[in-house]
């Protein structure tokens, strides 16, 4: 597993760094519980840990389809409403056409994959810079998410066990003392399953070579489009299954939200070690970096600090977390 | 200097330095979760919140998401207070359904729900403290209907068409004016998301289609504004009835920009809200819905005593 969730790309002193780094990222995060489980008795509770794991889910997986864009040293800004349409489009599907959930789980996911084709397609073929592609992206999926929905939330009364999706537990009905939602095994099964793409597929190898130096993977005669769309869809379908998450735990389809969930996310990849400038980067550390935010945000709220000065320690972690990441690459 | 120190001074500053008042726990704990936070309307609230936490010696804290859009964040608030164990909460639904699961919980444990603003749709809560957003939309139709004079056409700009006020305002507004007035027609409801920049260009849109519009009600404080600066740049002389108040959409009605505005009492809602919460903890019995008010206030009348002590800047 550790050499999987490594970063592939580059010769062994990198890899040592790897584990290295993930070592420190998870300290910071282990810290953080610390502190809070000495400043609040409420904290450490088992119904509030599994919030936080709940709340990190959502969060977790959008990071996770950022993660794989970023490390081709791309960017996508348009995680947060594609989640949205994603939900949006099983809602239709379960709600308003009356089919079964299996079927409302694939569209899902191929509205995501779909999207993340075509985003993939207009940076890799019409060259459109990434960030601007995903953010016309990011605004062409939210108004369609509007117009489809009717503007009105979809709600999945009609869908016996969707809300089961993210807020059951299977495991907890096996071993009733560990009701870890289903949600957040999903969020740890995604990260499986993209670490070992990652790690341990050609789709993989290209993903960090692209970000690395795509002009030298392109002169040795790779077709760079293909591998980057491919890159591209796959985040896409990851993003469907977010949009699932978060759908069933809402019990609805909310089309108006989504926008500023790509900055979380975003945050979470920056906070576990990935690099803005591609070719870096693990899935272990963008987890992690989805729980500090969510411990943060949790742990903050359990010793009811005033809302305003949350977001400014937050702001403050990520700048630390990231300067912390220079300081020890400086060194080496 | 490396992460892991960084981070653990930082939390311990954060949890040393804000933690203090969560250790003074004798005192009882009511968490407010609401839709908003930074906005001046929420402020307000907080404010007749903290106001009744005085009074009555409890606890308050209250938060809401950036966004009224974002029910999810909304949802792990209300989580985070669950596991405080609060001794009661107050909460104002962004989506009834997606926080029954919470509620329930909440139910279960014996902590009192108290619903404010929009409220939530579910019998949990002991009591809603909110306007009667639809009355309060009417009195404005009944206000723009004086002031164009009886006919002649009208257009509303809400904030948006999927929350309660938002349905309940436009509702109330155009409902009342084709009920009671027959030679007014509502030409154009649009909603800008309660952003000033958005409401803005809506409002100058339709004033652009309709040439001959005599009036527009904005259905919330940022609509309003949006709408006083469309008529502003355009330079039109049309008749602006706002909703609830805050220091720009004083100031239009000052200089005349806008003719009037329909205030709520946002702070007669937080006070009502934790009041109400102290009450079902002494265990008393409450009324189904506490109605919080609301006025209709314009140049004249808005230095009067009962007025200026519902407007918030």
């Amino acid at each position: 597993m550790t050499d999987t969730l490594a970063t592939p790309a580059k010769p062994q002193g990198i890899r040592i760094t790897g584990a290295f780094h993930r070592l420190l990222a998870f300290s910071g995060l282990i810290a953080l519980v610390v502190v809070f489980s000495l400043a609040s008795p409420n904290f450490m509770q088992t119904n509030n840990v599994l919030a936080i794991l709940q709340a990190t889910s959502v969060n977790g997986v959008l990071a996770i389809a950022a993660t794989l864009v970023i490390i081709t040293g791309g960017i996508d800004l348009s995680v947060g409403t594609l989640m949205t349409f994603c939900a949006v489009i099983c809602g239709v599907v379960l709600t308003y056409l009356g089919m079964p959930l299996p079927l409302g789980i694939l569209a899902a996911i191929a509205a995501g994959t779909a999207s993340g084709l075509i985003s993939g397609t207009i940076v890799a073929k019409l060259k459109v810079p990434p960030f601007i592609a995903t953010l016309g992206m990011m605004l062409i999926l939210k108004g369609l998410s509007l117009v489809i929905s009717g503007t009105r939330p979809i709600y999945f009364n009609d869908t016996p066990g969707f809300t089961q999706i993210a807020q059951g537990s299977i495991i907890g009905s096996v071993f009733p003392a560990l009701p870890i939602p289903n949600g957040v095994l999903i969020l740890f099964l995604v990260a499986i399953i993209a670490a070992f793409i990652l790690g341990r597929t050609v789709l993989g190898r290209y993903t960090f070579a692209l970000g690395s130096n795509e002009e030298a993977v392109r002169l040795s005669g790779v077709n760079t489009d293909r591998w980057k769309i491919a890159v591209y869809a796959l985040a896409g379908g990851i993003c469907g299954v977010a949009g699932l998450l978060i759908a069933s735990r809402l019990n609805s389809a909310q089309p108006a939200l989504g926008q500023g969930y790509e900055l979380d996310a975003i945050a979470a990849v920056v906070i576990g070690g990935t690099s803005l400038s591609g070719g870096r980067g693990t899935i272990l550390g963008t987890l992690i970096g989805a729980l500090i935010i969510s411990v943060l945000a949790n742990g903050l709220r359990i010793l009811s600090v005033a809302q305003e000065w949350q977001t400014v320690v937050t702001g403050t972690i990520i700048i630390l977390a990231v300067y912390a990441d220079i300081l020890r690459r400086r060194r080496l | 200097m490396n992460r892991r120190t960084l981070i653990s001074a930082i939390a311990l500053a954060a949890a040393l330095g804000f933690g203090a008042p969560a250790m003074a726990q004798d005192k009882p704990d009511i968490a407010l979760i609401s839709k908003g936070f930074q906005h001046q309307f929420w402020q307000a609230v907080k404010a007749g919140a903290d106001k009744a936490a005085a009074e009555f010696n409890v606890n308050v804290t209250f938060e809401g998401p950036d966004s009224e859009t974002q029910v999810d964040r909304q949802i792990d608030m209300l989580a985070a207070a669950l596991s405080r164990n609060p001794d009661a909460i107050g909460f104002a639904a962004l989506d009834s359904q997606a926080a029954t699961p919470l509620l329930q919980q909440a139910k279960d444990r014996n902590i009192p729900v108290i619903a404010f603003d929009s409220g939530v749709d579910s019998d949990i809560p002991l009591t809603t403290a909110t306007t009667d957003n639809v009355a309060a939309a009417a009195l404005a139709a009944d206000k723009m209907a004086e002031l164009i004079g009886g006919s002649g056409k009208v257009a509303v700009v809400a904030h948006d068409q999927t929350s309660r006020t938002g349905i309940d305002r436009v509702d109330g507004f155009v409902n009342r004016i084709k009920e009671a007035y027959p030679n007014i027609e509502v030409v154009a409801v649009q909603y800008g998301g309660g952003d000033h920049l958005q409401s803005t260009e809506i409002t100058k849109s339709i004033l652009l289609a309709n040439p001959d519009l005599k009036g527009i009600f904005g259905a919330n404080e940022g609509s309003a504004i949006g709408v006083v600066n469309g008529k502003r740049e355009l330079g039109s002389s049309i008749v602006v009835i706002g909703y609830d108040s805050g220091a720009q959409q004083k100031q239009a009605i000052t200089e005349g920009l806008m003719n009037g505005a329909i205030t709520q009492n946002p702070v007669g809602i937080g006070y009502e809200t934790v009041k109400a919460a102290v009450a079902a903890l002494k265990g008393e019995t409450l009324q189904p819905v506490i109605d919080t008010g609301f006025y209709y206030y314009d140049a004249s009348t808005m230095a009067n005593p009962e007025i200026a002590a519902v407007l918030y800047d």
